[in-house]
């Protein structure tokens, strides 16, 4: 299969540069898959699992939260807010803070800033569990 | 040589001592921080440097002119985020740091959003008007209050409080060499003019870029994350240069201090000498008339 160049950087460092066969990853706007000699294209990065399917066909998943991907004359540029390969994940951890959120969801007396961030941290939480490699 | 000159040749050489052990202890304090704060500037460059490229990418592809981010706008008011450091004694970090915001702010009209102490001190001393005065602090500067200060910045940007705004930092060259610069972060079409300045003179090919859901989403959702991202990078590689800078400074300072001890007990030693000697030929002048 055709190949593409993927670049993949956070603020805490880079993350991967080199060619795959596709990257699939959940956007603002629903799933997307970029395949090489996909047109120039640009959108913001929503929060699920992305996988990438590397040059020789095997695939690894990540848990992608927020940021842009970019698409320009074959290069993939991916610039995520986190970026943490399924193998890197602490799923116990992850099931930790699921635990926490969901507890503080549960409580009445929360005001719309502390629901709001609850929400999101449980949200992190349940990206992180299913990208992690079982 | 009075005895009276030689104590104060002697205290001298002591206060000079006592300079250099602070110095020193200065130099070694910058150069265990330094190690890590290169670390994360180290990590923190490819972020910075593909975020632009992709910007300055996205802004000559641009053909939407539709969010208040990618348009050439009327207003011309500047805002300037000025990193600079907390304290001082770090050579010329902080000063060449505000000479390069002189030279590039001559003749606009501005107002700075500054983050560090002395960027605080210097700015408000000066009388220009300043956005915030909440992020004195850089060495205490998180992701989250990066994020909290982009959202602060979209929010004026898009109040029309200002038509562009740029970023002034310290480029961590290397361990000896640490330089001001400049980048642009709103709106997006600046990022074209800099890099034409730059003599970057791709074609502008103007090739369709196809933004989903559309391009005002794309846009109120990328911006405050990139001003974030460069933000905090840009923060670890200024905190970099700052110590960088500190070492360098007290290293020449602890080397000074050396040298001028060395001179002063070659002074002192040499003064002692003739006093012995004067000694001698009194004691012989003395011996003789007997």
């Amino acid at each position: 299969m055709a190949t593409f160049r993927l670049q993949i950087v956070t603020m805490d460092g880079p993350i991967y540069d080199g060619e795959v066969q596709r990257i699939k990853l959940r956007t603002i706007h629903g799933d997307l898959a970029i395949l090489a000699r996909h047109m120039n294209y640009v959108t913001a990065i929503g929060m699920g699992t992305a996988t990438v399917t590397m040059e020789d066909g095997t695939e690894r998943r990540a848990a992608c939260i927020g940021g842009m991907l970019t698409m320009m004359n074959n290069l993939c540029r991916v610039i995520p807010t986190t970026w943490e390969w399924g193998e890197d994940i602490d799923l116990e951890r992850a099931k930790d803070a699921k635990r926490r959120a969901e507890e503080r969801l549960a409580e009445s007396n929360l005001d719309e800033m502390a629901r709001l961030n609850a929400e999101a941290k449980l949200y992190r939480a349940l990206v992180r569990i299913n990208s992690a490699n079982h | 040589m009075a005895a009276a000159n030689m104590k104060a040749v002697k205290l001298r050489i002591k206060s000079v001592q006592n300079t250099m052990q602070i110095t020193r202890a200065m130099q070694l304090v910058a150069a265990s921080k330094l190690r890590k704060a290169k670390e994360r500037a180290d990590l923190s460059k490819p972020y910075f440097q593909i975020m632009k490229e992709t910007l300055i990418d996205i802004s000559k592809g641009n053909t939407d002119f539709q969010s208040p981010y990618t348009k050439q706008v009327e207003n011309n008011k500047w805002l300037y985020v000025v990193i600079a450091g907390d304290r001082g004694l770090a050579g010329g970090y902080n000063a060449n740091l505000f000479k390069f915001m002189e030279s590039e702010t001559k003749g606009r009209e501005y107002m700075v959003l500054p983050i560090g102490k002395k960027s605080v001190e210097y700015f408000r001393q000066r009388g220009v008007e300043l956005l915030t005065e909440e992020y004195a602090e850089v060495a205490k500067i998180s992701v989250s209050d990066c994020f909290g200060v982009a959202k602060l910045i979209c929010d004026a940007y898009s109040k029309g409080k200002f038509g562009h705004v740029l970023l002034c930092y310290t480029d961590f060259v290397s361990m000896m060499t640490q330089t001001p610069r400049s980048s642009s972060l709103l709106p997006l079409a600046d990022f074209e003019l800099e890099a034409e300045t730059e003599g970057e003179s791709k074609q502008p090919v103007r090739d369709l870029i196809l933004y989903e859901p559309d391009s005002e989403t794309v846009f109120n959702a990328i911006v405050p994350e990139y001003l974030a991202g460069l933000l905090y990078t840009s923060i670890n590689v200024s905190v970099a240069s700052e110590l960088a800078a500190r070492r360098t400074a007290m290293e020449a300072a602890t080397d000074n201090a050396g040298e001028m001890i060395e001179k002063l007990s070659l002074f002192y030693n040499r003064a002692r000498q003739a006093s012995i000697t004067q000694e001698i030929t009194e004691i012989v002048a003395g011996a003789e008339g007997n």
